[in-house]
């Protein structure tokens, strides 16, 4: 258990200047290196990182460019959790003392290749923040789909047509399917929402045990939308309820948001490449699928 | 030197031989034949006998990546699998090789699926002498015991840093019991150091490791990890003389001959079968015939001095595969092959492919073969690939 008031606030006045992940080949826009660049600030120099394959490690480690000023490796692709766990492991077992070690991998390389190796190290328990930074498809082999794109998406390997809207598939439920381990802390987060990505960047770096953030992440080259407005387009997405913010702890679950009026999904899709071809039918199982998600969200996860 | 022996199996020599080596991460999945290695020494671990971290990983990619990290970390690890368990892992072990990880890994030599099967064959380990890791194979339960302590030494050296796979033949080691002497851990200690290595992650030289390259630098890298397998032979050469010098057991580096002074016929095997040769070669010498043996132990880095040196004295040559390449021959034939191909002189060769899945090698199948070879080079019979205990040949 947590006290977090104990825990030191980091917010934009008091966050240390060091950059951590910087001379990278990312794309221009690309969220999920601003999600990198600020887990990283949060969690400090005493920090391992370990990356599967995916856009951040092929960004970031194409020799002799080394883009991270912390230790950092690549990991096997099914493997993340499994070697940041040896990681956590082997440097407790040699003496260390005082630092975290830190998974960063996309959203198929979570919801999808590694999430067995996830599942045992939540079972583990081993002292590791694993962060999902999701964009919503394999966006470095060029944008095909994973167990996190969303329905009706057009990715390289859902295409849309006369027989299909895209993507047929809703997104896996991955937040609960980690709490459902029973896991020291788990959260969701948006780069929209940056103050609140940092503060359970925070938790979990004073989280014993592991610890999961699920990080809503754009991806312009991937969803079709204007490199300055990865930021925007990430807080629309919680705004608009298709994305939601929450933490999970002790047992229980937290709502952190709970907007009374959403934002229009249509403008929401309508403002990305990857959605432009949508139906209004389609839009509506969208509109439905977010409906009844809230209502549950609702009824089981609102403080009394 | 004090006799400390026990009557143990070949498995639990593995986890004695790894608790004297004292790794600071234990990462493994259970498979048969392995399982009691690992049973084992999760009981040292419980029992503060072994100071280590043990991790339940809920497969053998994530034994292989979670010994990886460690390693990472610069510290000691070991891991085990056998079959198909060691093909889960095969991504992590070109992995673990090229990045240089020294891991020391047990391998119960088992028969791959389909058909299941759980016996003793070669064919998961030959299958990957190209993953880059030092292969070694033993024939008893004291040279699996010495021979992790040995892996460690040479794997860590560093001029080699390359992982090391101690190969022991499924159920014919693993599960046979033998008296092991077990060496004293203070001597253990002395002769293997504490791992240090310049290729980890530390706070005070931090480093970004297990990254990717271009077409312009991947070729250096590839050729600094086939130097440092060539590396090794000096190395591990050294090393088991310095292990003979301190504990009273030497195992000739490389390879062993077993009466090959005046050998005309030589059978070349790996592993468990070599003690049924060894007994079949005494038998016929009684008759007079001049037959030895060359027991291959390290198929990587590949011995190929050692077998051009005994092409050159001998006048047949057999080679006996746990093992088969579908659509050609047995894997240690064609390496056999290769470096005798490299002399000037001709020698009578015949690949015998059998023991697969488990079936016994008879005294009487090795005997056949010796008679084959003496039968080849009176004859000039064409080189042929048998399935022995089918009598079937393959390359008519």
């Amino acid at each position: 258990m947590n006290n977090m008031l104990a825990i030191p606030k980091v917010n934009v006045k008091n966050m240390t200047d060091k950059e951590f992940f910087y001379g990278h080949k990312a794309c221009a826009g690309c969220g999920g290196s601003i999600a990198v660049r600020l887990a990283l600030k949060v969690l400090g120099e005493r920090t391992f990182a370990a990356l599967p394959a995916g856009c951040m490690s092929a960004v970031g480690f194409i020799y002799p460019q080394m883009a991270f000023n912390i230790n950092a490796l690549i990991t096997t692709f099914p493997g993340a959790a499994s070697m940041g766990s040896g990681i956590a492991v082997g440097a407790k077992a040699i003496g260390l003392k005082d630092f975290k070690t830190v998974v960063i991998a996309g959203d198929g390389g979570t919801a999808d290749i590694g999430f067995q190796a996830l599942s045992g190290m939540i079972d583990r328990n081993d002292d590791v923040l694993y962060i999902c930074y999701d964009n919503e498809a394999y966006m470095n082999t060029g944008i095909q789909k994973s167990g996190l794109t969303p329905y009706g998406t057009k990715t390289t390997t859902t295409p849309t047509g006369k027989n299909l809207p895209g993507s047929v598939t809703h997104k896996k439920n991955l937040f609960e399917i980690i709490a459902a381990h029973d896991i020291a802390y788990a959260a969701t987060a948006s780069i929209g929402y940056p103050q609140d990505f940092i503060n359970k960047v925070n938790k979990a770096k004073h989280t014993k045990g592991t610890s999961f953030i699920h990080v809503y992440a754009s991806c312009p080259t991937g969803w079709g939308t204007p490199t300055e407005t990865s930021v925007d387009i990430a807080k629309e997405a919680v705004d608009c309820g298709l994305i939601f913010l929450a933490e999970y702890e002790n047992g229980e679950y937290k709502l952190n948001r709970n907007p009374k009026n959403f934002k229009s999904v249509n403008d929401y899709l309508a403002k990305q490449g990857r959605f432009k071809h949508m139906s209004d039918r389609d839009i509506e199982i969208v509109s439905s699928n977010r409906d009844k998600k809230w209502e549950r969200m609702r009824k089981h996860w609102l403080q009394k | 030197m004090k006799n400390n022996k026990i009557f143990i199996s070949g498995d639990e020599a593995v986890a004695v031989g790894v608790k004297l080596s004292r790794p600071h991460v234990i990462a493994a999945y259970p498979i048969t034949p392995q399982t009691i290695t690992v049973e084992r020494l999760s009981d040292m671990v419980e029992a503060k006998e072994l100071d280590a971290e043990y991790m339940h990983v809920e497969s053998e990619h994530s034994a292989i990546s979670a010994t990886m990290g460690a390693s990472a970390v610069g510290a000691r690890t070991f891991t085990a699998s056998s079959s198909q368990g060691l093909l889960y892992m095969t991504e992590g072990l070109h992995y673990c090789s090229g990045g240089r990880y020294p891991v020391v890994m047990m391998n119960a030599n088992r028969s791959v699926a389909l058909p299941w099967s759980i016996y003793g064959d070669q064919r998961d380990s030959l299958s990957l002498l190209d993953s880059g890791w030092i292969q070694v194979y033993v024939e008893d339960a004291q040279e699996a015991l010495d021979m992790i302590i040995q892996a460690y030494k040479i794997a860590e050296h560093k001029d080699v840093l390359t992982p090391m796979m101690v190969n022991l033949d499924g159920f014919i080691l693993t599960h046979t019991y033998e008296l092991v002497d077990i060496p004293n851990q203070d001597e253990v200690d002395q002769f293997l150091p504490a791992f240090i290595t310049p290729n980890k992650m530390s706070f005070e030289d931090p480093k970004n490791l297990g990254f990717s390259s271009k077409p312009d630098d991947n070729t250096e890298f590839k050729y600094q990890q086939n130097e440092a397998m060539f590396n090794a032979i000096p190395v591990l050469q050294d090393v088991d003389k310095e292990f003979g010098s301190k504990f009273g057991r030497t195992y000739h580096g490389m390879v062993e001959e077993y009466k090959c002074e005046d050998a005309e016929v030589v059978l070349v095997a790996l592993g468990s079968v070599c003690g049924t040769v060894r007994v079949v070669i005494d038998n016929m010498r009684k008759a007079g015939k001049k037959v030895g043996l060359l027991k291959i132990r390290y198929m990587r880095p590949f011995p190929e001095a050692e077998v051009k040196a005994l092409g050159k004295r001998v006048k047949a040559m057999g080679v006996i595969d746990k093992d088969i390449s579908f659509g050609y021959e047995g894997t240690v034939y064609t390496n056999v092959n290769s470096a005798l191909s490299k002399i000037d002189k001709h020698v009578f060769k015949q690949n015998f492919v059998g023991g697969l899945g488990g079936r016994d090698i008879t005294k009487n199948e090795i005997e056949a073969m010796f008679n084959k070879l003496f039968l080849g080079i009176s004859s000039e019979q064409e080189e042929k690939v048998e399935f022995f205990s089918l009598n079937v040949e393959t390359n008519e």
